[in-house]
């Protein structure tokens, strides 16, 4: 029997008072790729930011278990220590701090999370090499601060080397296509695939199904107005592209 | 009040005058009483310009946020300043201003108060008049050194004021780095009224690093004045870590065409600082180039002022400009101030200004968090990035290396453990 990795159970949450989510139902198996879709303001971001823990949004019913934890009572950072990874649709820049220095302080807080020891710079360096590599970056991007000046296909790429480099267990992708040129959407998604271990598991949220032909879902999901609306294989993501989110809101 | 009270204000003002006047009349308390005939009328006349402003009150406009109150009411007497040349590198000379006048009185009258001037800034004209302690920098025409010369300043006693000076001549083509550290004994009390001019030949570059690191019971007022011919470029950083009340008025003149002049100031306070920092950007000449950072961190009931000219003269054409200040203020008591003010008289420029004040930035915290940063290391780091991203500038990788450690200790306790 599979092992379930994410299981959220009639989920509700409201930002500033207004509910966005209204009753989600989802499972998720290690192994899994799940794929969520909808139309703008269905709440495909917001179930994004509810899973990492975002302090603005409230979570006004229903439980989500993540592994063996209760997922919505941990903080943002122990989420992180225990696997769960957010890739932003909008990356944040930090002034001042390289990304080598963030992500080594971000590997090292989950390493000694796990009892392992700290990376020393040496180290890291040579770990992030080859994750580098997958990205299609030189060790240039290191040096600069945070997404400081960086392009939106830039931040993107940043947020799958963060992924390569922490190695989540859950990974949920938050329209990490949008703003991205053909060629970067493919070493986004070769990125993402690599990752792919019968241990771990990926939600890909997106409004648009170019990336599932990059990263191939084994479950479609339709989110609208707060709900999971319908689920289907691979060929719904087609389905829906062909002819728009209407007809499945209208059933 | 009866008509012989004296107000704080002109009692503290008669005092400092009397005080001058023994001053020259001692001869010179430094060692020599040689000086030249122009050197005592650059104090007679600095004298009198003092004697008739007074110290300033916050009713002038450039002093509206920062009250001299506590400079004027603490009476302190007229003391040395120890002015040590801890680093220098062969090639270039550092010597007392005294020692200077004697052996090249012409190259010393040639610039000596010729940019700090004591019309602009009552405390310039104060420090003038106690012209006595100083040291000049000079680097040789098209010498180049890379490790850098580093000047140290402290008051010789508690409850003084001094006046320490220092004029850094960089001839055409030169290359250098000039670090000045300003220190003091913890929890002493002094007022330290410093005054610098630099000077930059034709195709000179100097990197010049300003280190403020005094008790916090101290009252430090500063001038740094630059003055630039054509092709030259200067990378001028301050940093205020240290006293109780800061005033630094920099101001820098880009006089020859092509001049590139990167201003940086990293001002980090906390409990009861006060940090005024008072920027001048002269395009004098066309072709100019001005990068302006200024980025302020403000904790406890800590107080900062940011007020920024730039002035680009009619001619000056082609200038670009650019300015930016980012105030970080991490309690409720805290405040921050800023003030771009662009004045440009010639229509093919480029400049650009921005600002920012505000508390810790809850998106980039929570990015943070989400990677796995507890929430006190994350805000550790936030507050450290903005020392870092002034620091970054600092060419001088030696020199960028200990301000960063210094600058660690003091913005970055939860975060060091993280990246540990």
């Amino acid at each position: 029997m599979a092992t379930v990795m994410l299981e959220i159970k009639d989920l509700h949450a409201s930002v500033e008072g207004k509910a966005v989510l209204k009753g989600v139902n989802l499972t998720v198996n290690a192994g899994e790729v799940h794929a969520i879709m909808g139309p703008n303001g269905s709440g495909k971001s917001t179930l994004a930011q509810v899973l990492a823990g975002h302090p603005a949004y409230t979570v006004t019913a229903g439980t989500v278990r993540y592994r063996d934890h209760d997922l919505l009572d941990m903080d943002p950072e122990e989420r992180a220590r225990e696997g769960v990874f957010l890739a932003f649709q909008y990356p944040v820049s930090i002034r001042g701090i390289t990304n080598a220095y963030f992500l080594r302080s971000a590997l090292n807080a989950i390493r000694k999370h796990k009892n392992l020891e700290p990376l020393d710079p040496l180290d890291f360096i040579q770990l992030l090499d080859d994750k580098l590599k997958a990205i299609g970056w030189d060790d240039s991007f290191l040096n600069r601060a945070v997404n400081e000046g960086f392009s939106g296909g830039e931040k993107k790429r940043n947020e799958i080397l963060q992924m390569a480099v922490l190695e989540p267990t859950l990974a949920v992708l938050d329209e990490t296509d949008s703003g991205l040129d053909i060629d970067a959407l493919k070493t986004v998604a070769e990125a993402v695939n690599a990752l792919r271990r019968p241990d771990n598991a990926t939600v890909v949220v997106t409004h648009y199904q170019r990336l599932l032909n990059y990263i191939v879902p084994d479950v479609v999901h339709v989110l609208a107005d707060g709900r999971i609306v319908k689920s289907g294989g691979k060929e719904l993501a087609l389905e829906l592209e062909a002819r728009g989110y209407d007809w499945v809101r209208a059933a | 009040m009866t008509a012989t009270a004296l107000t704080p204000a002109t009692e503290a003002r008669e005092r400092y005058v009397a005080a001058s006047r023994a001053f020259a009349a001692d001869g010179d308390p430094y060692g020599d009483s040689h000086v030249p005939a122009w050197w005592r009328e650059l104090r007679e006349q600095a004298l009198a310009r003092f004697a008739a402003t007074g110290f300033p009150t916050t009713r002038q406009e450039a002093w509206r946020f920062t009250s001299v109150v506590p400079i004027v009411e603490t009476p302190f007497t007229i003391g040395g300043n120890s002015i040590r040349a801890q680093s220098v590198p062969a090639g270039v000379s550092v010597e007392t201003l005294q020692a200077a006048v004697r052996q090249r009185s012409a190259l010393v009258r040639a610039h000596l108060g010729r940019y700090a001037k004591i019309e602009t800034n009552p405390f310039t004209a104060l420090a003038t008049a106690f012209l006595g302690d100083g040291v000049l920098v000079h680097v040789p025409a098209g010498q180049r050194v890379d490790e850098p010369i580093v000047v140290t300043h402290a008051p010789r006693a508690p409850e003084t004021m001094s006046a320490p000076r220092v004029l850094v001549i960089a001839e055409p083509g030169a290359r250098a780095t000039l670090v000045e550290r300003f220190d003091s004994k913890p929890g002493s009390r002094h007022f330290t009224n410093a005054v610098t001019e630099i000077v930059l030949g034709e195709g000179a570059h100097l990197e010049y690093v300003r280190v403020q690191l005094e008790s916090e019971r101290a009252y430090h007022v500063a001038t740094v004045q630059s003055h630039q011919a054509r092709d030259s470029v200067l990378s001028s950083t301050t940093i205020t870590l240290g006293a109780a009340l800061t005033r630094c008025d920099i101001g820098a003149v880009l006089d020859g065409p092509g001049a590139l002049l990167q201003l940086n100031g990293l001002v980090v306070l906390h409990g009861e600082q006060h940090g005024d920092y008072h920027t001048v950007i002269d395009h004098a000449q066309p072709h100019g180039e001005s990068h302006e950072y200024v980025n302020g961190v403000f904790d406890g009931r800590s107080r900062g002022v940011f007020s920024g000219r730039i002035i680009v003269r009619p001619g000056a054409q082609r200038t670009d400009s650019k300015q930016t200040n980012n105030n970080l203020v991490l309690s409720d008591d805290a405040r921050a101030d800023s003030q771009p003010q662009l004045e440009i008289y010639a229509d093919d420029v480029k400049c650009t200004h921005g600002s920012t004040t505000g508390p810790i930035d809850p998106a980039a915290l929570f990015y943070l968090r989400s990677r796995g940063l507890d929430a006190s290391a994350a805000r550790a780091l936030l507050t450290y990035g903005f020392g870092t991203d002034i620091l970054g500038r600092i060419g001088t990788v030696a020199v960028r290396e200990e301000l960063d450690a210094l600058v660690r200790a003091r913005l970055l306790t939860g975060a060091r453990e993280a990246a540990a």
